[in-house]
């Protein structure tokens, strides 16, 4: 019987493949472990539920075939066994349905003591903003975009002159620091996503988005954009360097405020060396 | 309690049954070309969607090549790419599963199943089918207008879709798919009327609402849907193109474009989304309960058994179908939309895994005990099954919000939809046009060319989507011409890739060889009498074979019974038509 072959095949196949893939995700470097935990709960269900559907449909294959004479039972409904099948499914739903919604709690309720960094897309380019010395970030917005003002800092708003601006830079984190990626756009739709901190969020121009995580070792990740924006998509790519604390005060004391930058952009000469390497 | 059996021992009266007003076609054009009967139209709708479906296929052979052998092909540079994805996309989705579900099958059906003479507005049926070769026709000149077909992804997503980063964004190719999508929805409109009222009001005497086949409610309830849910494509559609041509700020922030500073601003992108997918989230079910109701009718008649549950499956395709429409943010956990939203998308759209989980177990329990005939359209039923269960379980994943966190635009979620609402219903298409062909032909589809037909198409699908998951799980984000280098993207990932290429080469060519099966089998085909499959529902018992024009000949049928008395224990065949009044026995022996 090929056809119950075949299906057979397929199901242990499948869930070989799931054993041996040597694709899988990547080594987690955030505290979303949480959401690695729940995709594994999934797997198991799902993956159960799979094979015992295909199994039963090549075990039908096997016994109910047609042969000569064979006639098919007449059996219209099976309440009993209609509404025992849906509470197994209810129970099986709900297994995966709770313990997402107490991690999604989690993922949407920023811990009070997280460090705010700004991220802002532009195509086909990252850059970012660190509050400064009074640990504030200025306000922002889109019109101020100008010379020496390429992510829209108010620059009425002191709280925003000491801000850090890093414009086409690496990102530097500081390990086991929770922090809140404040997320702007200034044209399209754009996606912070780095695979191994597993939290992704849209960057939607006219908005600021969100979202948390820790990053729980150091290393060096790239950034990549996860929301289709236009010809370069591919191209846009930036760094995230997790540091321990000496690594990262030494980063952190190179970089420019935004009032250095704004000085710069009114000396013509300076401007050559005050503007970002690029991507 | 309703028996849902009942019926075999009951005398209705014959109805007054002579010939409605028809118009019937006086030349050649009115019988061929500006046809008002369902059936040939239908047949026109399923050929064009089959025409632009052909584009569509050959997109993913140009798209597959790219990402399977990045940089071999210099004329797939990154525009051409996402033009190419951008047309796959739209193709698929709208001109041809939903054209060919509803217009094809849809008009084909309908009137044959419930017992109509044709469609209450045959001239408005007629219009639909024009105004949908118009879109297709637009859609299609986007390969040739200055700058090419839009290249802003299938869902179109502003600021992007009219901005001059984006193929198309500034030149003709989004004011061309954006006309092409509107002209479509006045079209299916006037189809989706005709459906809705002739399965409402043109029912044939017996033929009542619970004794309809799943093939009806499928369609019906898919049909109800789309007529809701259009309207809100039609209208983000509009205000693009307001946003495009009139400078309107609908779905525009202030923006700066490559440091210029727009004129526009105060619009919200993410409205575009909510209104996107609520559409694109009934129009998933929108494909699938027709192929849902399909493969019901399909199971049945080739295990000779009736369908298991049939009220339940009536109202699960009911169920599903009203929660469609409040799961549509599960599209956009990471768009940026409040957070707090995940809680309640992620709550209804599981709760959609029961009634859908339902349907699973009642087509399984339909085999069990049956008299399997291991025909084309059961192995392609059969092949439904394993693909649907495979790519809705992936949905279970991508629905509980916090794991889509990780998963969305990756490349998890593009083998997903691919099986869940590519494979899977496409599956029942082939099944589909394998069992009623000789319906609409009077031959047989050749059987030898439809076996490695069936075999390449689904073991080929199944190993072009199932390895795609374990991409996304790696993290391979979608929508990428070519990975480059990447720190994290392992060197066997090229290789997978360049494995699901070869596949997808493989199946496409495939589908040549059932295009040729159509064309050859309608001449050479065996002949297939009137009723080949010994099926009980009523377009199996018309008077010709292809029916004519008003399908009954001078009565209408009268029915009976539900369209699944196989297997009646005391019958004289293993099936008793749906217009047929006792048991088919002299002696009337009732089993309980």
């Amino acid at each position: 019987m090929a056809v119950v072959l075949i299906l057979v095949i397929l199901a242990v196949g499948s869930v070989v493949f799931h054993l041996l893939s040597p694709w899988w995700w990547t080594p987690i470097a955030s505290n979303w472990n949480y959401i690695d935990n729940t995709i594994i709960i999934t797997f198991w269900i799902t993956g159960f539920v799979f094979v015992a559907v295909v199994l039963f449909v090549a075990y039908c294959v096997l016994r109910f075939r047609h042969r000569p004479g064979n006639r098919a039972a007449y059996e219209p409904e099976n309440k009993k066994l209609e509404v025992w099948l849906a509470s197994v499914t209810a129970v099986g739903v709900a297994a995966m349905l709770t313990p997402g919604l107490f991690v999604w709690n989690q993922f949407v309720t920023v811990p009070a003591g997280a460090t705010e960094v700004e991220v802002v897309g532009q195509q086909w380019l990252w850059s970012f903003r660190l509050p400064g010395a009074n640990a504030k970030l200025g306000t922002s917005e889109t019109r101020a975009i100008g010379d020496g003002n390429a992510l829209g800092v108010n620059p009425n708003d002191p709280n925003g002159l000491d801000d850090l601006i890093i414009e086409g830079g690496e990102l530097h984190l500081l390990v086991d620091k929770p922090v809140k990626m404040l997320l702007r756009s200034v044209d399209v739709l754009h996606d912070f996503y780095v695979p191994e901190f597993r939290a992704k969020m849209d960057m939607v121009p006219g908005m600021v988005t969100y979202f948390w995580f820790t990053p729980t070792r150091t290393g060096t990740f790239e950034v990549l954009c996860a929301e289709l924006c236009g010809t370069g998509h591919p191209q846009m790519r930036g760094t995230v360097v997790v540091d321990n604390e000496a690594d990262y005060q030494a980063w952190l004391e190179q970089q420019q405020t935004f009032t250095q930058l704004l000085a710069a952009s009114q000396q013509p000469t300076a401007i050559a060396s005050s503007t970002s390497p690029g991507k | 309690m309703v028996d849902i059996r009942s019926g075999a021992d009951e005398v209705i009266p014959l109805a007054e049954v002579e010939d409605v007003e028809l118009y019937h076609p006086k030349s050649w054009w009115t019988h061929y070309v500006f046809s008002q009967d369902a059936k040939i139209i239908a047949i026109q709708y399923s050929l064009t969607a089959t025409a632009i479906g052909m584009v569509a296929l050959v997109l993913s052979w140009l798209i597959r090549l790219q990402l399977g052998f990045p940089g071999t092909f210099n004329f797939i540079d990154a525009d051409h790419y996402y033009q190419f994805i951008t047309m796959h996309g739209m193709i698929m989705v709208i001109y041809l599963l939903t054209a060919l579900f509803l217009g094809g099958f849809g008009n084909y059906l309908i009137p044959l199943m419930v017992g109509a003479r044709d469609m209450v507005f045959p001239y408005a049926n007629m219009l639909s089918y024009w105004l949908y070769l118009l879109a297709v026709l637009i859609l299609a000149a986007g390969f040739f207008v200055p700058g090419g077909p839009t290249g802003a992804g299938w869902t179109l997503y502003p600021p992007q879709a009219v901005l001059s980063g984006t193929p198309g964004g500034q030149d003709w190719g989004i004011l061309v798919m954006l006309s092409s999508l509107i002209l479509f929805i006045i079209g299916f409109t006037m189809g989706g009327l005709n459906y809705v009222v002739t399965v409402l009001q043109g029912r044939a005497r017996g033929m009542t609402l619970m004794r309809m086949p799943l093939t009806i409610w499928g369609i019906f309830t898919a049909t109800v849907m789309a007529l809701l849910a259009f309207p809100a494509l039609f209208v983000a559609c509009v205000m693009m193109l307001f946003d495009r041509l009139l400078g309107t700020s609908f779905f525009m922030p202030a923006i700066v474009e490559m440091g210029t500073q727009l004129k526009q601003g105060g619009g919200s992108p993410i409205l575009f989304q909510h209104l996107f997918w609520f559409f694109g989230h009934p129009e998933v079910y929108i494909v699938a309960l027709p192929a849902f109701g399909i493969v019901s009718d399909l199971i049945s008649t080739h295990a000779r058994k009736n369908i298991f549950g049939y009220r339940m499956m009536v109202w699960a395709i009911v169920i599903i179908g009203a929660l469609s429409f409040v799961v549509w943010a599960h599209h956009m956990y990471v768009s940026g939309m409040n957070p707090n939203f995940g809680f309640f998308f992620a709550t209804t759209t599981l709760i959609i895994a029961v009634p859908t989980a339902i349907k699973v177990y009642n087509w399984v329990l339909t085999l069990w005990r049956g008299d399997i005939h291991l025909t084309l359209p059961m192995l392609f039923a059969l092949a439904f099954i394993v693909t649907f269960v495979n790519g809705g379980l992936t949905g279970l994943f991508l629905g509980n919000v916090v794991v889509d966190v990780p998963l969305s635009d990756t490349m998890f979620v593009v083998a997903h939809f691919h099986m869940v609402m590519g494979v899977a219903p496409i599956m029942v298409i082939f099944g589909a046009i394998y069992h009623w062909y000789p319906k609409v032909t009077g031959r047989m589809l050749n059987e030898a060319m439809g076996q490695i037909h069936f075999w390449v198409t689904f073991l080929g699908a199944y190993l072009i989507f199932f390895p795609m998951h374990y991409l996304g799980l790696l993290g391979i984000p979608r929508r990428y011409h070519e990975l480059g280098e990447t720190a994290f993207i392992p060197e066997s990932a090229h290789t997978l890739n360049m494995f699901i290429s070869v596949m997808a080469l493989t199946v496409g060519a495939a589908q040549i060889l059932f295009l040729f099966n159509l064309a050859w089998s309608l001449k050479r085909g065996r002949p297939s009498g009137g009723n080949p499959w010994r099926a009980t529902t009523l377009e199996w018992q018309t008077p010709q074979t292809p029916p004519a024009h008003g399908n009954w000949g001078k009565e209408l049928p009268v029915v009976y019974r539900w369209a699944y008395d196989y297997s009646v224990p005391g019958a004289a065949e293993d099936f008793i038509p749906q217009n047929q009044p006792g048991l088919g026995m002299p002696t009337r022996e009732h089993a309980s």
